[in-house]
């Protein structure tokens, strides 16, 4: 069964990964640029990293007919010190018109600090004027719920930039309704200790439905599981799901969201290796 | 839409069925834990998160609905303004009441 995972970190996985998602039925993914483990020790090594999600990990995906889509930023976790964020920022631009771009992300706060809001003011203000789709990074753990209010406070008194165009992710239990009620797309995410499980991915549809709503592996170098969203679509149908709602939550939703820009694609792909 | 909204397909003898293992093994895997603090030296039963973590065995165990949700926010900051710098890059899970960051 065809399915997008819209929200995986593949330059941490390895080409194995990509064959296994392939053979799960994986025909399309977007990479949010994020945080590599450690600071990078200039600008310089962001131009490198946007290089890396826009020219070579496209070609990467391809080999085994996987079509690869990415964000730019700088992640939340490297925006405490602004005046190294806002020199990353203006690297940005140029790579925007790469092929395979669709938006910013994934922007967001990390322990929600000023000087995070003002990087992700700045990013906000970067998408607005260049008619740019966000992904949103909510924060972990005992800080995403008011981080989640933060993000969706900023967005909405910039104001340029429609919540329909904008997805947040990460939602558990305790954020899915305000996001959804405020009109922006949300995103479960399943972790094995963090996030939501699939089993939690699987009762959150039963209490709010698909509308709006994806799932994704986020899938990088810390605890995470590339073939997570084929194990959530599992475990809808050992819940007798319906074909349809598995489908709609693993890929006509993210195929809807992601298809505001005319780069997405998940349409068949003959494997180039 | 999906029509699922606000339902399960099977019925709770079903999910009791099929999840009743899984879960008994969690919760003793949580009993074990606390035992092992208590085992352990120190004062590890003052701590901010394993207090949070006995409220929230009392919310999983009450009657009312959306426990998950709520044991969520019992575990979340609760304060509303930025705080002035990052202490860390990561979280602990649970909010320290002691904390001097928040509003």
């Amino acid at each position: 069964m065809a399915y997008i995972d819209p929200h995986i970190h593949m330059v941490s996985r390895t080409t194995d990964d990509y064959r296994r998602m392939a053979l799960a039925g994986c025909v399309a993914i977007t990479e949010p640029a994020f945080w590599a483990g450690y600071d990078r020790s200039s600008p310089q090594g962001f131009f490198d990293y946007f290089r890396l999600l826009t020219e070579y990990e496209p070609q990467r995906a391809a080999q085994f007919g996987i079509r690869h889509h990415t964000w730019l930023c700088i992640n939340p976790k490297e925006a405490e010190d602004p005046v190294f964020a806002r020199e990353v920022i203006e690297l940005i631009p140029e790579f925007l018109e790469k092929p395979n771009v669709l938006g910013i992300g994934e922007i967001g706060l990390n322990k929600n600090s000023r000087n995070e809001l003002e990087i992700l003011e700045a990013h906000i203000d970067l998408a607005a004027k260049s008619g740019q789709m966000i992904l949103v990074h909510t924060p972990h753990l005992e800080d995403k719920l008011k981080g989640t209010k933060l993000i969706m406070d900023a967005i909405e008194s910039d104001g340029r930039v429609d919540p329909g165009r904008v997805l947040i992710d990460h939602v558990e239990e305790h954020t899915v309704r305000p996001v959804l009620d405020r009109g922006f797309w949300a995103g479960m995410t399943l972790y094995p200790d963090t996030k939501c499980t699939p089993q939690r991915a699987a009762d959150i549809i039963e209490m709010h439905g698909t509308e709006r709503l994806w799932i994704n592996s986020a899938g990088d170098w810390g605890p995470s599981d590339p073939l997570a969203v084929p194990k959530c679509q599992q475990e809808l149908r050992r819940r007798g799901h319906s074909q349809e709602t598995i489908d709609t939550i693993s890929f006509n939703n993210p195929s809807r969201f992601l298809g505001q820009s005319d780069r997405f694609s998940a349409e068949p792909l003959v494997p180039t290796a | 839409m999906s029509d699922s909204h606000d339902n399960c397909p099977i019925d709770s003898a079903e999910v009791i069925r099929k999840y009743f293992l899984e879960h008994r093994a969690k919760i003793i895997d949580i009993a074990a834990f606390l035992d092992r603090v208590d085992r352990a030296d120190g004062d590890g039963a003052s701590d901010y998160r394993i207090q949070a973590m006995r409220e929230a065995i009392r919310i999983a165990g009450d009657l009312q609905p959306e426990r998950a949700r709520r044991i969520l926010e019992l575990l979340s900051d609760p304060s509303v303004e930025p705080i002035e710098q990052a202490p860390m890059k990561g979280a602990m899970g649970a909010h320290d009441p002691e904390s001097d960051e928040g509003g």
